[in-house]
């Protein structure tokens, strides 16, 4: 993990996202994630929307009750997103061929090079060798950069727990399962096996050639494989992915890349860092206190360790 | 998720052996089979085998390369013309049960062809249920599995449909 190490310490603002093309000078090699890195490919064009994925993440993860029932359909009138309280959500979407509508599960995606990650300065992220990215909530001190920074929007803010985890996400179900390998709950209870984990690198080969055998089926293109340096979560479908609500305008580039040109602004970070640090405790203690009468009283995966 | 082995044949079989020329001799046909007795979220039930036979007439439709019908898929074909598993009769003869297991996924050689072989669940809910759209048949998933308790739990439904208010700040804050 040598790009963290040169990162460590260096302080990222969420800034550091919207910053222009990266620049070529500052490559330092492909890192082309772990070799073992093991991932999930989406084929939508399998997905019937049940949500059972919804549910057995729900109960893998001990979150809170929903507010409607895991087989209510209702719910895809409108376009959800992970929340605190759910890590992972499906989503209908009509698509322009006009074609019965497509049903896609988002989560984070476990990027190669995670921007949540690369920007939290308390070193709250960990991609493991198996391609999960984890967090430790004993450290996140909830300023939410990794909001900002991630380009799937997907970390989402605990206003509810008093202590431990303050952003929360899918773990890949990493302490439960990934790491005695075994796949992760969604996963196994999906009924039409949309979901099919494996190695990524097995995963990108098994996605290309669903593609060449049914070439009918499936828009030529795998979400994930290249995509911000590539992702764990990788995905199929029938139409071009910005139809089913994933953004193509991301690039190939990994965000770390426009971090690295961001680095020649670090020293002027550094000096206005105290500042900032205690604008984001405020900011994070402040919220602590509203909305804390609804207690969750699950743990979250590091009670669980 | 498991079908029962095939027992031996009832007089309905070989009514069902006279209706269907596409059926090889000397295989037992099923009437039933009962279906996803493993599991704890639904009950078992028992899919009517002799009822899709009647409507459907061809066995291949769903036991693709077996019971001695040829191989119809264009891309089998390519290597399969003379050499299917004509054999192997029973879904869970080909579909794992466990497909990503450990063990499932180190097997897995990229340089093999079948590398995808659907699991034991996904074949049939591919199979029964893109069948079933096309064919205007029942594809809600209760319409074939009846729900435990335990099943209602974990979906959150039926006597365990949520009553809580929707909780405060339980937005995700952006
Ligand atoms: S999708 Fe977002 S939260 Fe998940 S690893 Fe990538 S940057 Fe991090
Ligand atoms: S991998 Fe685990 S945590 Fe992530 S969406 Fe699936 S069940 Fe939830
Ligand atoms: S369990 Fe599978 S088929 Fe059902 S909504 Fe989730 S991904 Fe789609």
């Amino acid at each position: 993990m040598k790009r963290r190490d040169f990162l460590k310490g260096c302080l990222i603002s969420g800034a550091a996202a919207s910053l222009g093309p990266p620049s070529k000078s500052w490559a330092v090699g492909s890192f082309e994630g772990y070799p073992d890195a093991m991932g999930v490919l989406v084929d939508t064009t399998r997905c019937i929307g049940c949500r059972s994925c919804e549910a057995a993440c729900n109960k893998e993860q001990n979150l809170p009750e929903p507010q409607l029932p895991f087989d209510d359909t209702s719910v895809f009138e409108e376009k959800r997103r992970t929340t605190e309280n759910a890590y992972t959500v499906v989503n209908r979407y009509e698509t322009k061929d006009g074609q019965k509508p497509s049903y896609r599960k988002m989560q984070c995606n476990h990027c190669n090079e995670p921007a949540c990650l690369t920007s939290c300065f308390v070193n709250a992220y960990t991609k493991t060798k198996e391609g999960a990215v984890i967090y430790n909530g004993k450290v996140c001190v909830g300023c939410r950069t990794c909001m900002v920074a991630c380009p799937f929007n997907i970390p989402a803010y605990s206003y509810s727990s008093a202590f431990g985890p303050v952003i929360k996400k899918c773990v890949l179900c990493y302490h439960t399962r990934l790491k005695f390998g075994r796949p992760p709950a969604c996963v196994e209870i999906c009924p039409r096996e949309a979901l099919t984990f494996g190695l990524r690198k097995d995963l990108i080969k098994i996605g290309h050639e669903r593609i060449r055998a049914t070439p009918d089926r499936y828009f030529d293109h795998i979400y994930g494989e290249n995509e911000l340096g590539g992702t764990s979560w990788l995905y199929l479908s029938r139409v071009p992915a910005e139809q089913i609500g994933l953004d193509e305008t991301v690039g190939n580039e990994p965000i770390i890349s426009n971090v690295k040109e961001f680095l020649g602004m670090v020293p002027m970070v550094l000096t206005i860092w105290p500042a900032l640090f205690t604008g984001f405790h405020l900011l994070a203690t402040r919220n602590k206190e509203h909305g804390d009468d609804h207690h969750n009283h699950s743990e979250q995966e590091d009670g669980k360790k | 998720m498991q079908t029962k082995g095939f027992w031996p044949a009832g007089v309905m079989v070989i009514l069902l052996l006279a209706a269907v020329p596409g059926i090889s001799r000397g295989i037992t046909v099923p009437d039933t089979v009962t279906l996803n007795s493993q599991s704890k979220l639904y009950k078992p039930f028992d899919f009517n085998h002799a009822k899709h036979i009647q409507i459907m007439r061809e066995c291949s439709y769903c036991h693709h390369h077996t019971t001695g019908t040829l191989v119809q898929d264009p891309n089998c074909i390519r290597c399969h013309r003379n050499s299917s598993k004509t054999k192997i009769v029973s879904c869970r003869g080909c579909h794992l049960a466990d497909p990503f297991s450990a063990a499932a996924i180190k097997e897995n050689n990229p340089k093999n062809y079948h590398n995808d072989t659907p699991s034991l669940k996904a074949a049939m809910h591919r199979n029964c249920i893109d069948c079933h759209e096309k064919m205007k048949g029942p594809s809600g998933c209760q319409d074939c599995h009846q729900r435990t308790k335990e099943g209602d739990a974990f979906y959150n439904s039926g006597e365990f449909v949520p009553r809580n208010k929707p909780a405060k700040g339980g937005h995700s804050g952006h």
